[in-house]
């Protein structure tokens, strides 16, 4: 199976960096700023500095141009975080203005009941919850809505990207139409869910913009963990100058101010909302719409991914592994029964016994004219009547008991016990993870064709990984036990629930959450619908009812379950992020002490410049390196919180020695580097 | 250094170790209510406490109810203690005729020693009379001791519950406390106190002349049962002035040791206790570890110090090095009894573990060397910490920790499957910032004030380690002083007697809520997504958290105090 790839937008693309230049300098209003309680204590002292810099420039202060630099470079800090915002945004808004192409004034057909013959013309904004409209080969459905009457193909494309029409019909499981996607043939006829603005499009659109953006429970545990920092440090630089004046040193407000920027975790609190908008949009473009950022939180934390087997696990079709014949009856003329009776099957699994009989023993094409009998769902059997020389024969194949009951009704006895020898084949295959096809020719019974499920290339693997990172996969089935163990081993899975319905789905969910686990799954059909709602990350199809679409806290667009798994990863590489710039921010702290506290005190305490190990310049261009590293690193780091820290799966203990070190110890090293680096310039340039 | 210095570093691990493990094994009996082998005796005891002070010890509390109980429990002790204090000349057993104690002085002792800081702005021998000693001191050191040693238990229950409503009971923690643990060990160690010859009666002070003809009033009195529970119970508070560097109170170098085992005791057991009360062993095991390496680096620090001695003196010639003859390094301000090596781990230990009793003056150490204490305070009294209040502060970094850890592996951080969401984080956080909201508040406004510029004995950044020293110490319930600070003024009696305050009760309160919230929670089971915290990673990972919090905080002060002091005596400025 192919690991989904995500459509790839250039982080730094013109269109959008242009606007988001603007909204940069647009989001230093107060009323956003306040929302970032980190920022809005730098924009705070930035303007305590500002002033600072116009009353020295007016009264010819000591420093003047040093203020002015520092008051400059805390506003690009700012400026800088807000960037970093507004290009996060700027990625969504770019995904949704082509959405909201697809949102153009449309016209209604509105019926007056569901089998009016005649419509009224509305707008589409004027359809209520509850009208009923009728869509006609050519038409774009005007709002979200159930399929009540008809069937019809379906171009979605608008939405999903998915060029190849699809089929939605009243009753069932395929019922659920989106505004904005355009019927290709047939009528239908059906009831508007929503109401306008509050439609499927119309929450994507929002959801992409970041426009309703709330912050997850995560991100307010660690938004108050940064305030307390930031407030510690607020304590720190507010009782400095109380100690400092015991030692005999007035340290200049600006300085404290310096001081107090580069302490506060600037670099996580600039990067924190972008990256949150940035793991957002990196599931738009897997194709998979989350109602709420808390949702895939969640997903980082899933313990438990209930999987269902057929299109998950297993190709949807199964094939013809091998001819079981009974005792007595040749495996040729099995064979060619069943080779006979699938001809004109079209299903995959009449086609691969067609191909699995043509390889063992080269059946021909035969002329003999016969009747394909299809299968239904009333006989559970399929078959062929041919007339040959010798008469009418009747081949049938088909669930165990059907075709044994079909035998013997032939034979003339009622229906009852099942042979033991076939018991035995049938048992054979099921134990194996099969599905046993029953052939019988006239009144007899020839043997088992073993269908086999085909477990998807490459899903081992990924089942592997899963369990590297520590979740348990769980399939479900609607397989008898027996099978669905056989599948679960080849499979690899850590658990099955065969015979699943949708009681004791809902009651295995309840279970693992009752024992604290978080539990993800995916479904498509109204009876999903309470497990989707019950699980902590419910992933509905978008092929599915309108019922489990709303049950659901993400939609997938492409209708691809095995997504659960990148939807995981994302969850997961989203709280990295967070973490480990908190870490890269805080040990970023230990190298701007040692800029700027010799530099301070180096009047009183000249001995203090033994901690000088960066050999700066001078206090001036040692503070005022300090700040312009901290107001860099910001922008440096924007790529990164876009992109995500690499999340390759593995246990918790190496991600955390590895993140440990690349973001601790380097968030250590990283700043003794650039101050320096930054100092040579600032020397050389005369700045300070 | 020399290898008997190390031998005597090693013999004291050795020796706290091998205690601390089956005393963890038994405290977590005790507060989870099974039988002991002290059953038969206390047992009746207990009852009887309850039936009189009608607790009803089968019904658990909210941690609302827990936390009003303990403050309640703690202020009229506090009101008694001051009420004792201030009466002690209308009492009896007050042989010294000692007189009563002035108001700021009985409400800073009275706090000091309800808050289990046992700072002492007072001489004991010169200020308290013997019932002052033994109902206000003694008492005190037993359930401010409990206290602590209860709120502990409250947190730990708050993990090892899973959606529960209640956290135990405050006065059945308290009472198991002191009856199971303080009382039975205080006894073993008061007799082996005396029978190394310290005091224990209630004569009146000696009076005796000297080989010279003076006249000496040696003073005396119930000793050997306080020094046992001020060691025990992570007090502090000396019987006499000098505390464990006087002769009646530390006459031996086997009381030294037992002392110096006994300080940090009951706090590490209750390490191993925790594990056992968690159901997980490795957890406590891991949490001694951090503790242990952050303490053994301590001593190491203060011990290469102090036996390296002043690089001054040593450029007048005079030989620092160690011999058989000779203690070497620097021996200002210690015992001769007692040397380096058990001065520095006395130092450091007494610091670490919120106890706050001295056999050596942290005043005269080298800046190193006396920032070791103070450094050990200021990263929160969490490695080992007061009884009680060590772990349950060490926690908080924990859940510091973990939250950062968590978030990097890309999970909802988790601590022995409690999920560690905003509330934790925030009254995390509360916790956190006491400590230099306390010490860095109060100390810069004595250094501005007046009222603080006063009680300063040295200059320059030696005065600024006293007054840092004297807050860190109050605030963190250590009660240690760093000596030279004259702290009996109007001053530093409040605002220390404030700081203790703060730095015990708005600690307390958000701990209790952490508990409360923790226990109402399920407990995720561990997969190999969560990472354990029982291996080398975490154990690295929290002491970096602990050293870079406390370190961040402090360093600016900690750079004009004993850091830029000692890069000072490298050129030969002294104060």
């Amino acid at each position: 199976m192919a690991i989904h790839r995500s459509q790839e937008m250039s982080l730094f693309d013109g269109s959008i960096i242009r606007p988001a230049v603007v909204s940069a300098f647009a989001k230093l209003d107060p009323r956003d700023l306040v929302r970032n309680p980190v920022m809005f204590t730098t924009g705070v002292v930035a303007l305590l500095s500002t002033v600072l810099f116009i009353r020295d420039v007016a009264s010819g202060g000591a420093y003047t141009a040093i203020v002015g630099q520092i008051a400059a470079w805390l506003w690009f800090t700012v400026i800088f975080a807000n960037f970093a915002e507004a290009v996060a945004e700027g990625r969504g808004k770019a995904q949704a203005e082509s959405l909201r192409k697809t949102k153009t004034e449309t016209a209604a057909k509105k019926l007056a009941t569901i089998d009016a013959t005649t419509h009224k013309q509305v707008a589409a904004t004027a359809l209520r919850s509850g009208d009923l409209v009728v869509c006609e080969v050519g038409d774009t459905i005007p709002g979200d809505g159930d399929v009540v009457a008809g069937i019809a193909t379906i171009d979605e494309s608008a939405i999903t990207g998915e060029s190849a029409p699809v089929i939605r019909e009243s009753g069932g499981d395929r019922s659920a139409v989106t505004g904005g996607t355009r019927v290709v043939s047939d009528r239908i006829v059906v009831r508007v869910t929503a109401n306008p603005g509050e439609s499927f499009l119309d929450r994507m659109i929002a959801l992409v913009e970041g426009a309703k953006r709330q912050k997850t429970p995560n991100e307010i545990a660690l938004t108050i963990l940064l305030v307390g920092l930031t407030l510690v440090f607020l304590i720190v630089c507010a009782t400095l100058p109380a100690f400092a004046s015991y030692s005999g040193t007035v340290i200049p407000v600006v300085f404290l101010i310096a001081l107090l920027v580069t302490l506060i975790p600037t670099t996580i609190g600039g990067l924190l909302s972008a990256i949150g908008i940035a793991g957002m949009d990196r599931l738009v473009r897997f194709n998979v719409i989350s109602k709420s950022g808390r949702a895939v939180e969640a997903a980082g934390d899933i313990d438990v991914l209930l999987l269902d087997k057929t299109g998950t696990i297993t190709l949807g079709a199964r094939q013809a592994a091998e001819f079981i014949p009974l005792p007595q009856v040749n495996e040729r003329d099995l064979a060619e029964a069943a080779f006979l009776s699938s001809l004109a099957d079209e299903t995959p699994e009449g086609k691969s016994i067609v191909a699995l009989a043509r390889q063992k023993f080269n059946f021909a094409d035969q002329g003999k004219s016969a009747t394909f009998i299809p299968f239904s769902a009333h006989t559970r059997m399929s078959g062929v009547n041919l007339e040959t020389a010798s008469g009418l024969v009747e081949i049938r194949k088909g669930a165990t008991d059907s075709v044994t009951a079909y035998v013997a009704d032939k034979q003339g006895k009622t229906p009852g016990g099942i042979p033991k020898e076939l018991v035995q084949a049938v048992e054979r295959v099921a134990k194996a993870g099969g599905t046993p096809l029953v052939v019988a020719r006239d009144n007899r019974l020839l043997g088992v064709v073993y269908l086999k499920d085909i477990v998807k290339p490459g899903i081992r693997e990924r089942f592997a990984t899963l369990r590297q990172m520590g979740i348990r996969t769980v399939m479900i089935t609607g397989d008898n036990p027996l099978t669905a163990a056989a599948i679960a081993a080849e499979a690899g899975v850590d658990d099955f629930l065969a015979e699943a319905t949708p009681e004791n789905k809902l009651d295995l969910i309840r279970k693992e959450q009752q024992g604290g686990r978080l539990v993800a799954m995916c479904g498509d059909g109204s009876n999903d619908a309470p497990a989707l709602a019950q699980a902590d990350v419910g992933v509905a199809m978008n092929t599915g009812t309108q019922a489990a679409r709303e049950a659901g806290n993400m939609v997938d667009l492409e209708s691809d379950p095995t997504k659960l798994i990148e939807i995981v990863m994302i969850g997961k590489q989203l709280l990295m992020s967070r973490g480990s710039l908190t870490t890269f921010s805080i040990a970023n702290d230990i190298a701007k002490y040692f800029a700027i506290i010799p530099a301070m005190f180096m009047v009183s305490y000249p001995q203090l410049q033994a901690l000088n190990v960066m050999h700066l310049a001078s206090p001036q261009s040692a503070i005022l390196s300090a700040i312009i590293f901290n107001a860099l690193i910001i922008i440096a780091l924007i790529p990164l919180a876009l992109r995500g820290v690499t999340y390759k799966p593995a246990a918790a203990e190496v991600l955390l020695r590895r993140n440990i070190v690349v973001y601790g110890l380097g968030g250590i090293i990283v700043p003794f580097i650039g101050i320096k680096a930054i100092d040579l310039l600032v020397a050389a340039l005369h700045l300070a | 250094m020399n290898a008997a210095g190390i031998l005597q570093i090693v013999v004291f691990f050795a020796v706290v170790t091998a205690g601390a493990i089956p005393l963890g094994a038994y405290m977590a009996r005790v507060y989870s209510g099974e039988r002991t082998w002290l059953d038969p005796v206390f047992k009746p005891v207990e009852r009887l406490i309850y039936k009189i002070c009608c607790v009803r010890a089968d019904q658990e509390q909210h941690w609302t109810v827990y936390a009003f109980s303990c403050l309640m429990f703690s202020v009229i002790g506090l009101v008694v203690m001051y009420a004792v204090m201030r009466l002690q000349a209308l009492l009896p057993l007050n042989p010294a005729g000692q007189a009563a104690v002035a108001p700021d002085l009985a409400f800073n002792t009275a706090v000091s020693f309800t808050t289990n800081t046992n700072w002492q702005a007072y001489g004991g021998e010169s200020t308290m009379a013997y019932l002052t000693q033994m109902l206000g001191m003694t008492v005190k050191n037993f359930t401010s001791a409990a206290t602590g040693m209860a709120i502990l238990v409250a947190l730990v229950r708050g993990f090892a519950r899973r959606q529960a409503k209640t956290v135990g009971n405050f006065y059945v923690d308290a009472v198991r406390s002191i009856l199971y643990i303080l009382l039975p060990m205080a006894v073993v160690v008061t007799l082996a106190l005396v029978w190394q010859g310290m005091p224990q009666n209630f004569d009146a002070y000696t009076e005796a002349t000297t080989l010279e003809g003076a006249k000496q009033v040696i003073a005396q009195g119930p000793v050997a049962s306080q020094v046992a529970i001020k060691q025990l119970g992570s007090n502090g508070g000396g019987f006499f002035n000098v505390n464990s560097a006087h002769p009646f109170e530390n006459p031996t170098a086997i009381t030294n040791l037992i002392e110096m085992v006994a300080l940090i005791f009951i706090a590490a057991g209750l390490v191993f206790s925790f594990g056992h009360m968690v159901g997980d062993r490795r957890q406590g095991r891991a949490l001694y570890l951090a503790m242990a390496i952050m303490l053994a680096v301590g001593i190491g620090i203060a011990y290469w110090q102090e036996a390296g001695g002043n690089p001054q003196i040593q450029a007048m010639g005079v030989d620092v090095i160690a011999t058989d003859m000779a203690p070497g390094g620097n021996m200002e301000g210690k015992e001769v009894r007692f040397g380096i090596a058990n001065s520095t781990i006395w130092a450091a230990a007494t610091t670490a573990a919120s106890n706050g009793s001295v056999n050596s003056m942290h005043d005269s150490y080298t800046p190193i060397g006396g920032m070791v204490p103070l450094v050990n305070i200021m990263l929160g009294e969490v490695i080992f910490g007061g009884v009680g209040s060590g772990l349950h502060g060490m926690i908080v970094f924990v859940i510091v920790a973990v939250f950062i850890a968590g978030l990097m592996v890309g999970r909802t951080p988790e601590y022995l499957g409690k999920k560690m969401e905003a509330k934790e984080v925030k009254l995390a956080i509360l916790c956190i910032l006491i400590f230099p909201l306390s010490i860095l508040g109060f100390g810069a406004a004595a250094m501005v004030l007046p009222a603080g510029l006063a009680g300063m004995s040295a200059a320059g950044p030696h005065g600024l380690s006293e007054v840092l020293y004297a807050y860190s110490s109050a605030t963190g319930n250590n009660g240690s002083a760093f000596a030279g600070l004259s702290a009996n003024t109007l001053w530093y009696n409040s605002t220390l007697g404030i700081a203790m305050l703060i730095g015990r009760f708005l600690i307390i309160v958000p701990t209790l809520a952490i508990a409360g919230s923790l226990a109402a929670k399920k407990i995720v089971p561990p997969s190999s997504g969560t990472f354990p915290t029982h291996g080398g990673l975490f154990i690295g990972l929290l002491i970096a958290v602990i050293v870079v919090i406390g370190g961040l905080t402090f360093f600016p002060v900690l750079a004009l105090g004993p850091i830029v002091e000692h890069l000072m005596l490298g050129v030969g400025t002294l104060f």
